[in-house]
């Protein structure tokens, strides 16, 4: 059951196709796009989300499903990580009560309830991805775009950071992430999606594209990336 | 050399006697721009914040005469509000002329550009680090507008602060629509001219030193209050 | 975001009780007046006095007497206080002024480099133009309208000088105000005319003296009006009436005379009521 279609979907900047004509359903509950450096991974989960709007093509959501996204580099008000965390809420009118209680649980789930009171900038890396992540959390999204989540962030905050997507697809969103990371890929992806140069070239199932990718880019891909 | 010396032993001696007149001069002062700095900042810090977001027809026309009117000459300003206010004007009814409302109005008006221009620039800044999770989030052009203004509240006293300066240190406006009126409308500026006009070439300079210094002091506090929120806020 | 409206709520009334703070309740009239009066001190003198007897505040709008007359017809003044009689004579016929009455006089004097380049000390103000004009030294004229400066044209059509070919680069016409003129001519070692009130209050004189003065010519009167109401309905009336009275009795007229620099006299009294 696809709850994501993306049909002839085409960015052209000048005379650059930066994603040129994909065509292809997302079903799974957990999808990694994988591919080189200026594949137009970044652009195509954008695209998806409504950030960037096509010059050709669609993208049709057969059920009206709720989004949220979480960028590689945490973006953090000058304010405390609790008033962050509530800020979706907040602009979706809810209550005073219910956006504090809202938000403390939220950032109890990833691990920093203490930190509620701190000004969020001060935090590390880490840190505010993963207030990042409460703040996306909070307001329940079905979807869950994720852009090379952990891509600043040292090795045990990327561990951290990942069990909590792990923990939030488990809750039943959809996550659609993209990554340098195979390892993470590995860890995490039901589905994999592999671009090229702006086109898919691959999309299979997790397992059957680690073990025997079907196009040779992809097998090319797989050797020369750092697991 | 000789009259520097003299100067500052007269700013000095008059500081120290805290002489009555100089205090109503330099409160008054303080009271008008201080008024037109805060107006300035209701109208100007959102118009800078929606031309800074905001994608409308004329936005790029709006923000070169933005730009262009910081450089407004505050004796044109003057000119201009006086014929407004003027009783022979549109708006002589109010008999606002030669008051210290006509005041703080010729000098809002003068330092609004200012107030706007620099908020664009801080706001648009920003708005490069924040636009994507914001859109994201589910906030309106308008909505980003607020919460970039808030998170950017350390910044823009900047803004705030060029307008006072400006507004401060400018004679040509209220020389014009306040009149120099002896105990009414007599500002620092005007002051300075008058004394230099009766010679007292000293006196006006020692009343310049002390408009310094409570400028000065006015950008040290900003500056200590920046620091303080970088530490703090990030 | 609770902080924020209130901080904008805070921002709001801070301003509207700033401004409004400092519009001040008082009964008052507006005077224009000219720059030389201003700055010769009188108005420090004179105006506590009537506004200690009458409780009326005098606020002074000081320009030259061209602007102070502009500014009356526009009706952005009560009453004019200005010394130039034909303008002033002019302002009552075109009906912007009720009655003009004299008030007090003093007289214009020539200043110079005291070492006298033009050789024109003396007690002839028309002679002593002629010889500043002859010997081309370096003269400063106000050329703001004001009732000096139509003093001064009028000498040197009298003196039979034509400007308008004469003008070199001697001639500096600064457009400006009675104290500033001064301090150019100060800097620049120029020839000046100016009223002798100005002058005795004036500190930053340089090397400049007087160079002519006591000519009958250079007699100076000044003349108050009180702007017609029919023209302005606004105008305050019968408190510019008390002002315009006062002035010209015996305890205004007193109050004039009383005032001295250095002991010498600046204006002499002359109103007939």
């Amino acid at each position: 059951m696809s709850w994501l279609q993306l049909d002839k979907l085409e960015l052209t900047e000048g005379d650059i196709r930066i994603i040129d004509a994909i065509t292809l359903k997302v079903g799974a509950g957990r999808t990694v796009i994988l591919g080189p450096n200026g594949a137009g991974k970044s652009t195509l989960l954008r695209l998806m989300h409504g950030l960037l709007r096509p010059s050709a093509g669609k993208v049709l959501w057969p059920q009206a499903l709720t989004q949220g996204m979480v960028f590689q580099r945490p973006v953090m008000l000058r304010t405390t990580v609790l008033a962050n965390v509530a800020y979706g809420l907040t602009l979706q009118g809810i209550g005073t009560e219910e956006r504090r209680q809202r938000a403390l649980s939220a950032l109890a789930r990833v691990g920093l309830a203490d930190f509620a009171a701190r000004p969020a900038r001060r935090l590390s890396g880490g840190e505010q991805q993963r207030v990042a992540l409460a703040r996306v959390w909070a307001l329940e999204p079905q979807v869950l775009f994720l852009d090379e989540p952990t891509a600043s962030l040292d090795p045990a905050s990327s561990r951290e950071v990942e069990r909590i997507i792990r923990e939030i697809a488990g809750t039943g969103t959809r996550i659609v992430m993209t990554t340098h990371n195979l390892g993470q890929a590995r860890r995490i992806a039901e589905e994999v999606i592999y671009l090229e140069a702006g086109r898919m070239l691959e999309q299979s199932p997790a397992t059957t594209f680690f073990k025997q990718p079907q196009t040779a880019a992809a097998r090319c891909f797989l050797q020369e990336e750092i697991p | 050399m000789h009259e520097m010396t003299t100067s500052l032993a007269l700013a000095g001696e008059l500081l120290a006697r805290g002489d009555s007149q100089l205090l109503a001069i330099v409160l008054l002062s303080l009271r008008v721009s201080l008024s037109a700095t805060l107006l300035a900042c209701l109208i100007g810090l959102p118009l800078g914040a929606l031309l800074a977001v905001g994608r409308f027809p004329g936005r790029r026309t709006l923000i070169v005469l933005t730009n262009g009117l910081m450089g407004l000459p505050p004796v044109v300003v003057g000119l201009l509000v006086y014929l407004l206010l003027s009783r022979a004007g549109p708006f002589g009814q109010f008999g606002l002329l030669f008051t210290p409302a006509a005041m703080v109005i010729a000098q809002t008006i003068l330092i609004v550009p200012i107030v706007a221009a620099l908020a664009r620039q801080v706001i648009e800044d920003a708005w490069r680090e924040y636009r994507e999770q914001l859109r994201s989030l589910g906030a309106s052009r308008i909505r980003s507008a607020r919460t970039l203004l808030w998170d950017g509240r350390f910044s823009l006293t900047t803004a705030g602060l060029a307008g006072f300066g400006r507004a401060v240190a400018e004679v040509g406006a209220v020389m014009i629509v306040g009149g120099n009126i002896d105990g009414v409308t007599r500002v620092m500026t005007t002051t300075i001219a008058l004394e230099t006009s009766k010679g007292d070439l000293p006196l006006a300079l020692a009343l310049g030193l002390i408009l310094i210094s409570v400028v000065l002091l006015i950008n040290i506090a900003a500056f200590l209050l920046r620091q303080w929120a970088e530490r703090r806020w990030g | 975001m609770n902080l924020f409206r209130q901080s904008l709520a805070a921002l709001c009334s801070a301003s509207v009780l700033f401004a409004s703070g400092v519009q001040a309740q008082e009964r008052f009239i507006t005077v224009a007046s000219t720059t030389s009066t201003e700055q010769s001190g009188l108005f420090g003198q004179l105006l506590p006095v009537f506004e200690k007897e009458s409780g009326i505040k005098v606020r002074v709008v000081a320009l030259g007497t061209g602007q102070a007359l502009d500014l009356a017809r526009r009706g952005d003044a009560d009453v004019v206080f200005v010394h130039d009689k034909v303008a002033e004579e002019k302002f009552v016929a075109e009906g912007y002024g009720v009655k003009r009455q004299e008030v007090m006089y003093n007289d214009f004097v020539l200043v110079g480099p005291k070492n006298d380049p033009a050789k024109a000390t003396g007690k002839d103000i028309l002679e002593g133009l002629r010889r500043v004009e002859t010997s081309k030294a370096a003269f400063v004229s106000r050329g703001d309208k004001s009732g000096t400066h139509a003093a001064e044209l009028r000498y040197w059509k009298a003196a039979g000088v034509d400007l308008e070919t004469k003008k070199g680069s001697w001639y500096k016409d600064t457009g400006s105000g009675m104290g500033p003129a001064l301090n150019t001519a100060a800097s620049m070692n120029a020839y000046l005319l100016a009223d002798r009130g100005t002058w005795l209050a004036f500190k930053n004189r340089g090397d400049l003296g007087i160079i002519v003065e006591g000519d009958n010519k250079l007699f100076n009167q000044y003349g108050v009006i009180l702007v017609n109401p029919a023209k302005h309905a606004h105008v305050k009336k019968a408190d510019s009436q008390k002002f315009i009275d006062w002035v010209v009795s015996v305890p205004g007229q007193q109050a004039i005379a009383n005032y001295k620099i250095g002991g010498e006299q600046l204006f002499f009294p002359n109103a007939t009521n």
